[in-house]
């Protein structure tokens, strides 16, 4: 690892296809810069994408990268951290693939608490397939599939991360990039599954949630002087519908991340040119 | 004296048949006896039917046969379940002071021993060990030292305390007494013992056993019947060898999170039945096309949909074959013993590494669950060969990276396989998606690239068919004009029923396929023979598709799809069947 990285080391030399004025370039950036920032390389960092404009995020960033299916990212994040601890490994989803497809795994990844850090580039709105709801959608949100609005209310992902036994619940808005970039690195900090809702707004499809609506509602709760290790308060933040938060707004002092708990700490990708040492002691148990 | 002797201890599920099946299955083991056993269960936690069944002799024992010798039935429905295997002679252990038991009616010809298991148990120390006392008087009738008993006695209860072990021991002799002292019958068994060791172990765990052999570091899997053996096995033994399980939330994630695994560099592996296949198509694909060595065990079990559960079937090997959309290159490995449960595994993390692609291992419920004894020299650990493919390091990457220092792990290779770098390799960093992809895994839709990445990845087909020994195993007589064709678990009961035909002056040439795709060319062998016959079990044939479709000749099929396993005399008369029918 080299101490004088960059966050453009983390570009790739592909030029995104997201359209002008998407949220997620600025998200994108944030993840560089706060990678970047904990002292990460390309050479020791792995980005686990979904399907969907998040997606794409894989091909735009330079680092070990897989893209994989839709909704199944969380996983992928797991088995690659859990098999080599070395690794720096950050997850990036949508709305869709996290909350809809993916949202058992979302459950599941929370639970197991792996040390890995989870950005969802949420704009509330199926960017690539052209404009239908999300599960983050307004319940009045009128699409191409929902002409009278979904008539839903709308996933909590945060509140589904809390109720989940979430260690670290954040939220950021893409185009205030200090903070988001901030925000991240607190997440790849925590020890163990950093979760980040990120306001990245779709200016094609979602006239609703856009970013002059985000700078309206917005609350950052470190100016409220929120303090993150307070359940109650923090609780009391997810389930309050009426406004917007940034800011770290849930971080247990308790998290024990899944690998330390199962004493993973080793890069298993090495092994033995054989069968390993004392591996007929397995045979003998038969006896 | 028949050379082999059948057992079986059946009741209701809950009753401990299968720890006492084990139990007798072990002892038998350790006193230098082959062993194979079979199990009739219910998808039902108590309650319904159940038994355990075990053939022995001093020879080798690959198949279970159509007769029962000695059976203990803690129920009555367990006489009605095994009266077509029960014959004049044979013995029928039961405990005639149970209320549901007292009025039962031995079958004539039969010898019903009624023997108080209950009650000689609670004088032993207490009415769990019922099944004990029976053990012991199955010891009395078939002449088996009971001393051979104490051993597995020890293995099962030694580690609940010695006084525990020694109730169950009395218990045994509770039985065998009562048995010497109340019945004056000269039985006509007579349970040698030889000097040889063996081991006894089922099909899921040959495949764990196999997984460790070849270095795998990771599991990742999901509780179905009958693939969770391999998972509870690698639970709490993979740890010693440096690796770890994570039972998933559902397939989906299992196969996903053993991808993850495998991008990471450590060999990893998933097992699953059909249904849970099912689920993992999607992500098959990606393994494929992202070119991740990835293990996948399907232990097949009877379907479609739920099925039945607890049934045997080979009914997924067209899915193996052709499931997920689009065109994947993949393996296919078909073991067809239990030992080759363990060598199909080494070979086939080989084969995922070597050629970077998924490997299937079709296994199937009637080896998987069911144990057989080996010399342990059969699981040589001095043999296990590990071939990681072309990985590459900080020295040799340079080769493998374009004009702008960019590492193309999709490279056009001649064999059609790229290098591989382990994420942390500097100068390796690159990017895989499911999507097509150019050298660098940038996703591309140029018309050219696309047809030069697909002709890449089936080029890996055609290595392999060069490079590697796909041969079948070939019993019986190689120049008879009659030919056999098998797969999976099987082979066993064809080895046994080229005896029953032989007997009949029937002869035949056998060949057990363990490599389905890709796969031997069979044309030569089916054009020698007069009849080809292809066994397997499911309805409609899928094998036998296949071999048609390959040798462009049309062969006779032996199906078999009620949930049970081929018993060798069986299979003999359903081959002769088929054979005179050819003829006529």
């Amino acid at each position: 690892m080299s101490s004088d990285v960059r966050f453009t080391d983390f570009k790739s030399d592909k030029q995104p296809t997201w359209c002008p004025g998407c949220g997620d370039f600025g998200t994108m950036n944030g993840m560089m810069k706060a990678l970047a920032e904990t002292g990460n390389d390309p050479d020791n960092t792995f980005i686990v994408a979904g399907i969907g404009c998040s997606g794409k995020i894989g091909t735009y960033m330079r680092s070990y990268a897989l893209h994989g299916v839709h909704g199944r990212a969380l996983p992928v994040g797991t088995g690659v951290k859990l098999a080599n601890p070395d690794l720096e490994v950050m997850v990036a989803g949508g709305d869709g693939d996290g909350y809809s497809i993916g949202a058992g795994h979302f459950v599941h990844a929370v639970r197991r608490n792996v040390d890995m850090t989870y950005v969802v580039m949420d704009n509330r709105i199926y960017g690539l397939t052209k404009g239908q709801a999300s599960p983050t959608s307004r319940s009045d949100f009128e699409t191409s599939t929902t002409p009278e609005g979904p008539q839903q209310p709308p996933v909590n992902p945060l509140a589904l991360a809390l109720a989940s036994g979430a260690t670290f619940i954040a939220q950021s808005f893409s185009t205030d990039a200090q903070r988001h970039a901030e925000i991240v690195q607190e997440a790849i900090e925590h020890d163990g599954f950093g979760f980040v809702n990120v306001f990245s707004p779709c200016v094609t499809f979602n006239d609703v949630d856009t970013y002059d609506y985000f700078r309206d509602n917005l609350v950052d709760v470190a100016e409220e002087g929120h303090d993150p290790t307070d359940y109650d308060a923090a609780k009391d933040k997810i389930l309050d519908a009426s406004k917007e938060y940034q800011g770290v707004i849930w971080q247990s002092e308790k998290s024990i991340p899944y690998g330390e708990k199962h004493g993973l700490d080793t890069n298993t990708s090495e092994i033995d040119d054989g069968a390993p040492e004392g591996a007929m002691d397995l045979v003998r148990e038969f006896y | 004296m028949p050379a082999d002797f059948n057992w079986a201890i059946g009741g209701e599920a809950g009753d401990g048949i299968d720890s006492t099946g084990k139990i007798f299955a072990q002892a038998l083991s350790r006193a230098g006896r082959h062993v194979f056993t079979s199990k009739d269960f219910a998808s039902r936690i108590r309650g319904g039917y159940t038994a355990y069944k075990v053939r022995t002799a001093v020879d080798p024992v690959q198949s279970v046969v159509d007769r029962l010798d000695v059976l203990i039935a803690l129920t009555p429905r367990t006489i009605e379940e095994n009266l077509d295997e029960l014959h004049e002679g044979s013995v029928i252990i039961y405990d005639g002071e149970r209320t549901t038991m007292e009025n039962v009616e031995i079958p004539e010809g039969m010898i019903g021993l009624d023997v108080p298991l209950k009650r000689l148990a609670e004088e032993a120390g207490g009415a769990i060990m019922r099944n004990v006392v029976a053990l012991g008087a199955a010891c009395e009738v078939s002449d088996f030292p009971i001393e051979n008993l104490d051993s597995a006695l020890e293995k099962r209860f030694g580690s609940k305390g010695q006084s525990l072990v020694d109730n169950n021991k009395e218990a045994a002799r509770a039985g065998r007494d009562y048995v010497a002292a109340e019945y004056d019958h000269e039985f006509e068994y007579e349970l040698e013992t030889t000097d040889a060791d063996y081991v006894l172990l089922n099909g899921d765990e040959a495949i764990g056993m196999g997984a460790i052999a070849a270095g795998c570091k990771f599991y990742a899997g999901y509780p179905i019947t009958p693939a969770t053996d391999v998972m509870e096995y690698l639970t709490g033994r993979i740890e010693r060898f440096g690796g770890h399980v994570v039972q998933a939330e559902d397939e989906l994630s299992a196969i996903n999170i053993a991808l993850g695994a495998a991008r990471a560099g450590a060999r990893s592996m998933t097992a699953t039945s059909g249904p849970g296949i099912d689920l993992m198509a999607e992500t098959f694909g990606l393994v494929a096309t992202s070119e991740t060595p990835l293990v996948i065990v399907d232990v097949m079990r009877s379907g479609p949909s739920t099925g039945m559960p607890t049934k045997q079937e080979q009914g997924d090997l067209n899915m193996m074959l052709y499931g997920g959309h689009g065109e994947i290159p993949r393996f296919v490995l078909g073991p067809t013993t239990i030992s080759e449960c363990f060598w199909k595994t080494v070979e086939a993390f080989n084969l995922a590494e070597k050629y970077q692609t998924p490997v299937y291992i079709a296994a199937d419920l009637a080896m998987a669950v069911t144990e057989q004894t080996f010399p342990p020299e059969a699981f040589d650990m001095d043999e296990v060969e590990i071939d990681r493919g072309k990985v590459v390091d900080e020295e040799s990457i340079e080769e493998w990276q374009n004009e702008k220092g960019q590492f193309k792990p999709h490279a056009l290779t001649e064999d059609g396989v790229s290098p591989r770098a382990f994420p942390g390799t500097d100068g390796g960093v690159h990017m895989s998606t499911g999507l097509e992809h150019d050298e660098l895994g940038r996703r591309t839709e140029d018309t050219e690239m696309r047809v030069e990445q697909v002709d890449k990845r089936t080029r890996k087909v055609e290595t392999a068919r060069e490079e590697e020994d796909l041969s079948p195993r070939e019993f019986g007589d190689e120049d008879s004009e009659n030919l056999v064709i098998s797969w999976g678990s099987n082979e066993g009961a064809m080895t046994e029923a080229i005896r029953f035909l032989e007997e009949e002056g029937i002869d035949v040439r056998f060949l057990s396929v363990p490599y389905l795709f890709p796969r031997p060319d069979l044309t030569e062998a089916v054009e020698a023979a007069e009849n080809v016959v292809v066994v397997e079990c499911n309805a409609t044939g899928q094998f036998a598709d296949v071999v048609e479709h390959d040798t462009l000749s049309r062969v006779d099929r032996v199906n078999k799809y009620d949930g049970v396993r081929f018993k060798a005399d069986e299979l003999a008369g359903e081959i002769k069947a088929a054979l005179q029918e050819a003829d006529q």
